[in-house]
């Protein structure tokens, strides 16, 4: 039950679509979990009387030698971080990180965060005039100092916003991965990549671990609306260190734990056990906004008839003595029939989800395979992909697909491979394919 | 006074517009409408005893895999813990009956009974006798579903030889707390009723009950569709000022697309059976108190609006909302109320004379009909078919009490029942071949055979139907009915 008698922890509603109906002797439960989370981010980061959420925001620039080529991408940057810093709220906390083979504070320096107010917002974009390019990318450096920055400051939303134009190639990948790490559950972070030489499942794989989004930023031009909405979104976070937590009976096994809306992020494997029944799966933080999850847990059969909670869901905020808030629930059931029309019927929701989650795999692989030269397959993959995007209708993922494929008829997913296809098409493609879209009603 | 519904081929009780706000009732579109047997279901054959479970004497006793409680071969659920006893052995047919001297003269079907399908062999009742002699007697009504405790001794109470463990463990499983599951005996159980180590439901009070008063009887269950049984029923007894006595059933159906849909059947059930009785306790006449009652219902079912609704309730909800239909025999007539599609039905003994349906669904499909708009078969096939138009709730636009009399020429029974029954036996003369033979004489066992027909058929909805001997087989007054 929830209790939310926090000023301003949003209120969470847990709604559960699926069919509970399984033939004699089924054991997969699937179902799609519908989190929203109202009545937060209304303060807009601004501290609250009685003590409310806070936020710190570090933004981390990439100033490697090839952000100065060509010279508009760092003056690009710059004036992209001047918007975001311009977009501060009073009393947010901030800080500036320049980013090359090793991390240096711009501002305000001496491992301190900055709290907004009109002075401070017209020092740090005096600082970032200092910003000039040279040097190397070792973007673990860049979160390793900004872990530190966030938590020498007193905030509760912690979040990063990070910019690059290149491969991590001043450190090991393994570097990047302890830094990730380190980091995971400490700040969420959004990532961003300029230009056409940065690697797509590096910075994917920044923006999962720290549950942020991912995207590229074709047109350097775009790039100040970009970072602006990247901070308001910051911002108008409200709850941070949101867990999803899952019961599900004796014997039973989780088979995955995926958000599937706004994006597919598999998160089954960074489950955390909290007792012999019930894990954690990390959801960062929240403020006005719906989430879509994908669980699927296989039960132990009973007789016909027989009802079961195959899982129970819910959205748990720790305490500080070690207790957990519980902002809202939601149960999944199973009931045996030998009623074939309701044991075979699939829910709407989890037909859909399952189409969005492969269509982000088909992109995927049909991408790599065109990399490899194994053409065959890659026109199999993403005509797949342009099937599953036209029948569920996510009109974006349509449109990219188009620029790399030309379409020959959408509802069959014959497809012919583009002869030619521009960098940022594909890695346009490739950064955004974990998009989803709701179900239609 | 609204009209009273003499068969199929008067006018309905309303002619509403299509524009008529309307509830939906279910997402399960209205099943199979064909003829289907009187099942010989397991629950038909063992019912001689008073209440649920069949007295456990005989030597083919097995045990609730549930609570351990011994159980008849042929019983579907435990009387102790509601427990489903899966697949239970098909049972043999009950014996034939032995043939029922007719109390009366059966009079001839009317000839005005252009279709026999439709039309009983009843009259509408004369005019109410005047004069209202008061004569303050003894009044029993028992509610389907009262506070725990005396539930469970009621459920009980025609059992030999429960082990002191179960009892024990009943008990533990309707205290609330520190229940132990009783599937696995090892988890606990948490606030939604499944439990904490195997996740298994546990048996709910309502998922399947079983009532019977001397001359009454009704059977609930949660069907084989539904998490949960939202349908409730009351029965009751009581003597008239003249000495004579008036059986009644209730028989209510929770809109599932509102908020609360089983308090509301059970609150109308309850304050529904309490006014009836009470009215003709009292010397009322029974139209009149039939409309009292259900307005009692209406009034109980609106005052759960009124209660503080709990933070998480889903703001999109209605208000709490369900149907309603009643039958009280009363001498040589009986009395039918409804409002919504739940309905009853008149089954004379005779075979050879008409079944009728005594009820007019307040439902879209219905009001097309009888509004000239549409065929029957296009109407019931429409999916807004099972949409209702009238209901006992604080949404409802208005409450309009159906009440019809009648008084047939020989004996039947009266069959009181919701969709979740109807659906598998729809026109009268398919509710009258599901009707067992005896079921004048064994209410109870006529209640479980209409549930298995019910269960048979897919069991979409939940399923409550009341059997309702007539005349009235109860003792005359004086004698405390049971
Ligand atoms: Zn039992
Ligand atoms: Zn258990």
């Amino acid at each position: 039950m929830p209790s939310l008698s926090k000023s301003n922890v949003p209120q969470f509603s847990v709604d559960v679509y699926q069919n509970e109906f399984l033939p004699e002797g089924g054991r997969e439960v699937n179902a799609i979990v519908t989190v929203t989370a109202t009545g937060g981010g209304t303060s807009g980061g601004r501290p609250l009387p009685g003590g409310g959420a806070t936020a710190g925001v570090v933004v981390m620039v990439d100033c490697s030698g090839s952000m100065e080529y060509p010279p508009t991408k760092m003056r690009n940057a710059r004036e992209a971080t001047a918007v975001a810093i311009d977009t501060l709220r009073d009393g947010v906390s901030f800080a500036v990180v320049a980013g090359t083979h090793v991390a240096r504070e711009v501002y305000p320096g001496g491992g301190r965060m900055a709290v907004a107010d009109a002075a401070t917002r017209a020092q740090a974009k005096q600082a970032l005039r200092k910003l000039t390019g040279g040097g190397g990318t070792a973007i673990g450096t860049w979160l390793r100092l900004a872990e530190q920055l966030l938590s020498s400051a007193d905030v509760s939303i912690r979040h990063g916003i990070l910019l690059t134009d290149g491969r991590n190639e001043h450190e090991k990948p393994e570097d990047l991965r302890a830094a990730l790490d380190l980091c995971a559950g400490r700040f969420t972070c959004d990532a961003r990549g300029v230009g056409t030489d940065w690697e797509v499942k590096e910075l994917t794989g920044i923006a999962s671990a720290l549950l942020g989004s991912a995207d590229i930023v074709a047109d350097p031009a775009g790039l100040a609306e970009d970072f602006r909405s990247m901070m308001e979104n910051a911002m108008g976070k409200e709850v941070a260190d949101v867990a999803l937590r899952l019961w599900s009976p004796q014997g039973a096994e989780t088979v995955f734990v995926k958000q599937v809306a706004p994006t597919v992020e598999d998160l089954t494997a960074r489950r955390t056990e909290v007792g012999p029944l019930t894990g954690d799966y990390p959801t960062g933080s929240w403020g006005d906004e719906s989430r879509d999850y994908h669980v699927c847990v296989r039960v132990r059969p009973a007789a016909l008839r027989q009802e079961m909670l195959a899982a129970r869901v819910s959205l748990v905020l720790p305490q500080p003595d070690g207790t957990v808030q519980v902002l809202g629930q939601g149960l999944v059931r199973a009931v045996w029939t030998d009623d074939m029309a309701a044991s075979t019927r699939i829910s709407p929701q989890v037909a859909h989800y399952t189409g969005q989650a492969e269509l982000a795999q088909v992109i995927q692989q049909g991408l790599e395979a065109r990399k490899a030269g194994d053409l065959d397959s890659a026109t199999a993959k993403l005509g797949r992909a342009v099937q599953l995007a036209s029948a569920s209708g996510n009109e974006d993922t349509a449109k990219l697909l188009a620029k790399v494929v030309d379409v020959v008829d959408a509802a069959s997913g014959t497809v012919r491979l583009k002869s030619k296809v521009t960098d940022t098409d594909e890695r346009t493609l490739e950064t955004r394919s974990t998009k989803t879209v709701r179900v239609k009603k | 006074m609204p009209p009273l519904p003499e068969s199929a081929q008067s006018a309905p009780p309303q002619a509403a517009p299509a524009a008529a706000p309307t509830q939906a009732r279910t997402a399960d579109p209205a099943t199979g409408t064909a003829a289907r047997p009187a099942a010989a279901e397991a629950g038909a054959a063992g019912a001689e005893g008073a209440t649920g479970a069949a007295g456990a004497a005989g030597g083919r006793l097995t045990a609730c895999p549930g609570c351990g409680e011994p159980h008849d071969p042929e019983d579907r659920f435990c009387g102790a813990c509601g427990t489903d006893l899966a697949a239970p052995p098909p049972a043999a047919p009950p014996p034939p009956a032995p043939a029922q001297p007719a109390p009366g003269p059966v009079a001839p079907a009317p000839a005005e009974a252009a279709d026999p399908a439709d039309t009983g062999s009843f009259h509408l009742a004369p005019p109410r006798p005047g004069g209202d002699e008061t004569l303050p007697l003894g009044f029993s009504a028992r509610l389907s579903d009262p506070g725990e405790g005396e539930e469970g001794a009621d459920d009980r109470a025609g059992e030999a030889g429960g082990s002191e463990e179960a009892e024990s463990q009943t008990a533990e499983l309707r205290g609330g707390r520190g229940q132990v599951c009783v599937a696995c005996g090892l988890g606990g159980v948490d606030a939604d009723g499944y439990c904490e180590h195997c996740g298994h439901a546990q048996p709910r009070q309502r998922d399947h009950q079983e009532k019977e008063l001397e001359g009454v009887a009704a059977v609930s269950d949660r069907g084989l569709r539904h998490h949960r049984n939202e349908d409730a029923f009351a029965l009751a007894a009581a003597s008239l000022p003249d000495g004579s006595a008036a059986v009644a059933a209730v028989v209510c159906d929770g809109v599932s697309t509102a908020h609360r849909p089983d308090d509301a059947s059970a609150a109308a059930a309850a304050a529904g059976s309490e006014s009836l009785l009470a009215a003709l306790e009292g010397g009322a006449a029974a139209d009149e108190a039939m409309r009292g009652a259900l307005m009692a219902a209406f009034e109980a079912v609106t005052a759960l609006a009124e209660e503080a609704r709990p933070r998480t309730a889903v703001p999109r909800h209605n208000a709490p909302a369900c149907t309603y239909v009643s039958a009280v025999a009363t001498g040589p007539v009986f009395t039918v109320g409804w409002i919504g599609d739940s309905r009853a039905y008149w089954v004379p003994d005779d075979r050879a004379l008409p079944a009728a349906r005594l009820t007019e669904d307040d439902s879209w499909a219905a009001r097309m009909v009888a509004a000239g708009l549409m065929a029957e078969a296009e109407a019931y096939a429409d999916e807004r078919a099972h949409a209702i138009t009238g209901w006992l709730g604080a949404d409802a636009v208005e409450v309009d009490p159906h009440v019809a009399a009648f008084q047939p020429d020989g004996p039947g029974v009266i069959v009181v029942c919701t969709d979740g029954l109807w659906n598998y036996a729809e026109s009268p003369a398919e509710m009258a071949e599901a009707v067992p033979a005896d079921a004048r004489t064994r209410p109870l066992a006529a209640a479980r055979a209409l549930l298995g027909v019910a269960l048979d058929g897919g069991g979409h909805d939940n399923v409550t139907v009341a059997v309702l001997p007539f005349p009235a087989t109860v003792a005359r007054a004086g004698t405390t009915p049971a």
